[in-house]
């Protein structure tokens, strides 16, 4: 590990202030100080461990759905397990990584450093959503190993009401889910408005901030409605009152529309934070303000209220009329403008800056790809006449995964490396990152690019079996997802190493100008040793070092 | 720069006042704490309000599909109950802001007794919904499967009582947990832990049985008098 490349900029490292307490990890000791502590950093880290297992699992019933798709027939599980499988995978990745992730672990951590704030608004709130989580984790996850589903994990009626499987506690599960997704967007809100330090207007908050504002705004406004939705259903599957089934003049249309007025803006609950690590990676790498701030902060506000007008886009063929279709075509472009605007933005940031290439970096480059790719699918998709062919198909599944895995998972991996130093204090090993992070690239473009080949040749999603001439695309797909678990695997190791044995970094080892580097890593309890007044934007990278630095006082 | 931020320059008197409660490491004032605890319990209301958005679009959907069998529905349910407790309801959100309005003027005492008060229309409330439900179930308006009047149309009256059930039994809960959390403030202000600058928790108590209220008075029409 000693021959760890010296980042670029290190001036900062060198003057680092005397901390006035210690810093958050070791400020007390024992397992209690851990699991009462009302610290956001502490808690963030709690976060932290539950969703990396919750991720390890998730991507273990991927890898069984993937090697199971290697042969046309059975390979290693039966259809009924294969049913409960991908169940579980959707189940998991959702709710217990992609939703909680960026938002719980960075955000719960990054948010109030750089406000300037000592800890968020409600800490204890903020300690009990920590609980829910897990609650509503054990509940699921104890349905799946109890009575498993198999409904996929849109629930769909009447199937879901139906099937023998326990449906019930894991729909519970995922309310009380939702109840801590709800506390932790109160916190984020309030802390936004009311906590900000002095000399910290609206359009000096760093573009991560404005990620999660956009974010929690629909974590308010649309998870309640999934909690609804998916109480009614478990109301329907144990005490059969028909809400939703045809028997008793119930309309399982009707759950469609309220399950995706939540789970279409869901998407963005994912994505957006993930665009907010983008914005602060791209910054810092190329030592630039990004070039339109407004842009990226209006645009997030923009996803964020148009997410609510398009989910009638997953219902192309379930009955609706051609004049709506289209309506709700047009209005998901809308996503896509917003999207290219942002775009736009982070390739213009890096117009004449001077870039280096580091692993956060690299993980944007191929997010950037990656992300673009989803996108224009998604626009595709977004057309009826194109998604009465794709519906259901391999292409829809290869379309969300790359705005899932390629946006989501890409982005919380860079943010993962950026904020490392800063959260625990050490340096990972930059070679060993670079490879992690090129794997993690080539890895999921070659599992999820056959699938779009598999998709537009009639491949159905959620499939058992196929025909034996779709064998080499699902083959490649399988190696894909191999090479894929392998760099992640690497990525983690690397991470666990730097831990223990990584160098000590600096406050500031990128030379970035946010607020979270001018503070020691890893921060003491209250974030910084004095509550500081922030006499300058995060992205000032037009003044000198010593100008940058007198400004946060 | 020379002034530091933990020491302000005023007397703050709400940090000098014998039930002040710990001040949040995050917070510099007092003042600044309640202001981010009533904005925090608007911003969960807001977000409450949308679970009944989602029943109140159910409700919408159905009855476009069954117009004629809901009307029937609302027609059988008694609108005597549902309009006596939408008063009831009423009364008690007056006696709850004027439990605020007592304890903002540093009157603790008259505070606690409103806020009994309060608890014991409430009660109320939840006992005259018990006896309408006892009726109801009497008749067989029960929800789904268990739906045995035969007098309606079936379809969608059946739709319409198990919505009823759903959108009165969801409310219900909010009723109880509204009292759970007046009973909370009302115990504390009985002991005097509260003054005209310590009531940020009755304000909360007293918004959220706001909302209890305004949900009835929404859920009022569409069950009781639109038929």
């Amino acid at each position: 590990m000693t021959d760890a490349p010296t980042p670029a900029v290190t001036s900062d490292a060198g003057e680092e202030p005397i901390p006035v307490e210690p810093d958050y990890l070791h400020a007390e000791r024992g397992v209690l100080s851990w699991l009462l502590t009302k610290d956001h950093k502490r808690i963030a880290i709690m976060y932290y461990a539950a969703i990396v297992l919750s991720l390890i699992l998730g991507g273990i019933f991927a890898l069984v759905i993937r090697l199971e798709l290697l042969t046309p027939e059975r390979t290693i599980i039966d259809a009924t397990t294969y049913n409960r499988m991908f169940t579980l995978h959707g189940v998991t990745m959702v709710w217990l990584f992609l939703l909680p992730g960026i938002p719980s672990i960075f955000g719960n951590f990054i948010l109030p450093i750089q406000l300037g704030a000592r800890d968020l608004a409600f800490p204890r709130l903020n300690l009990m959503s920590w609980y829910l989580f897990v609650i509503g984790a054990c509940l699921l996850l104890g349905g799946m190993i109890a009575g498993g589903a198999d409904t996929g994990w849109t629930f769909y009626v009447p199937y879901s009401s139906l099937t023998p499987t326990a449906v019930t506690p894991i729909g519970i599960g995922i309310f009380i889910l939702g109840f801590s997704s709800i506390t932790t967007a109160v916190n984020f809100v309030a802390t936004t408005h009311l906590l900000r330090t002095r000399g910290l207007g609206w359009f000096q908050m760093p573009l991560f901030v404005w990620a999660l504002y956009a974010t929690s705004l629909i974590i308010l406004l649309a998870t309640p409605v999934l909690g609804l939705v998916l109480i009614l259903v478990a109301v329907d599957h144990s005490l059969h009152f028909g809400i939703f089934d045809p028997k008793y003049g119930g309309d399982p249309v009707l759950f469609q529309h309220l399950f995706w007025f939540y789970s279409h803006p869901a998407v963005y609950i994912m994505i957006l934070p993930a665009m907010g690590i983008i914005s602060e990676t791209v910054s810092t790498f190329s030592r630039r303000r990004p070039f339109s701030y407004n842009a990226i902060a209006y645009a997030s506000l923009g996803i964020a209220f148009i997410g609510f007008l398009t989910w009638g886009h997953h219902m192309f063929v379930a009955g609706m009329s051609e004049w709506t279709a289209g309506v709700f075509g047009i209005l998901s472009m809308f996503v896509g403008i917003f999207s290219a605007i942002k775009v736009f933005t982070w390739t213009g940031t890096l117009h004449r800056g001077s870039i280096r290439f580091t692993t956060p970096m690299v993980f944007f480059f191929s997010w950037l790809f990656l992300f673009v790719f989803g996108g224009m699918t998604g626009i595709a998709i977004a057309t009826q006449s194109l998604d009465v062919h794709w519906h259901d198909t391999y292409f829809i599944v290869a379309h969300f995964h790359y705005i899932m895995v390629g946006g989501a998972l890409t982005a919380f991996l860079g943010g993962a490396h950026y904020w490392f130093p800063k959260m625990f204090g050490r340096l990972y090993n930059e070679r060993v990152g670079l490879a992690s992070a090129t794997g993690v690239f080539l890895g999921f473009v070659l599992t999820f690019t056959p699938q779009f080949l598999l998709g537009n040749a009639g491949m159905p999603r959620r499939y058992y079996s196929y025909p034996p001439e779709f064998q080499w695309l699902n083959v490649l797909s399988t190696g894909g997802a191999v090479l894929l678990a392998g760099a992640l695997l690497l990525t983690l190791i690397n991470l666990l190493v730097a831990l223990k044995w990584g160098e000590r970094a600096g406050a500031n080892p990128w030379g970035s100008r946010s607020y979270e580097w001018q503070t020691p890593s890893p921060p003491p309890t209250h974030n910084f040793p004095t509550s500081p007044t922030f006499s300058r934007g995060p992205y000032d990278y037009d003044l000198t070092e010593e100008e940058a630095r007198e400004r946060i006082a | 720069m020379s002034a530091s931020p933990d020491t302000p320059e005023v007397v703050d008197p709400a940090a000098a006042s014998p039930v002040a409660p710990g001040l949040g490491d995050q917070y510099d004032t007092y003042a600044r704490q309640h202001r981010a605890r009533l904005f925090g319990m608007w911003v969960f209301l807001v977000s409450e309000l949308l679970i009944f958005a989602g029943l109140f679009s159910l409700y919408a959907a159905y009855r476009a599909e069954y117009g004629a069998d809901f009307a029937a529905g609302i027609e059988h349910n008694n609108a005597t109950y549902g309009t006596i407790n939408t008063l009831v309801l009423i009364t008690s959100s007056f006696t709850v802001a004027a439990a605020v309005h007592a304890v903002r003027g540093g009157r603790t005492r008259t505070a606690a007794r409103l806020l009994y008060v309060t608890i014991a229309i409430g009660a109320v409330f939840l006992v005259i919904k018990g006896l309408e439900y006892s009726t109801h179930l009497h008749e067989g308006f029960a929800p789904g499967p268990y739906y045995s009047n035969t007098e309606l149309p079936q379809f969608g009256a059946r739709m319409f009582f198990t919505l009823y059930y759903i959108a009165t039994g969801l409310h219900g809960l909010h009723v109880v947990v509204g009292l759970g959390l007046l009973a909370f403030v009302a115990w504390k202000a009985h002991r005097l832990r509260y003054d005209e600058y310590h009531h940020v928790g009755v304000e909360m108590a007293g918004l959220y049985w706001h909302l209890v209220d305004v949900i009835w008075i929404f859920l009022w029409p569409v069950l009781y008098l639109m038929g």
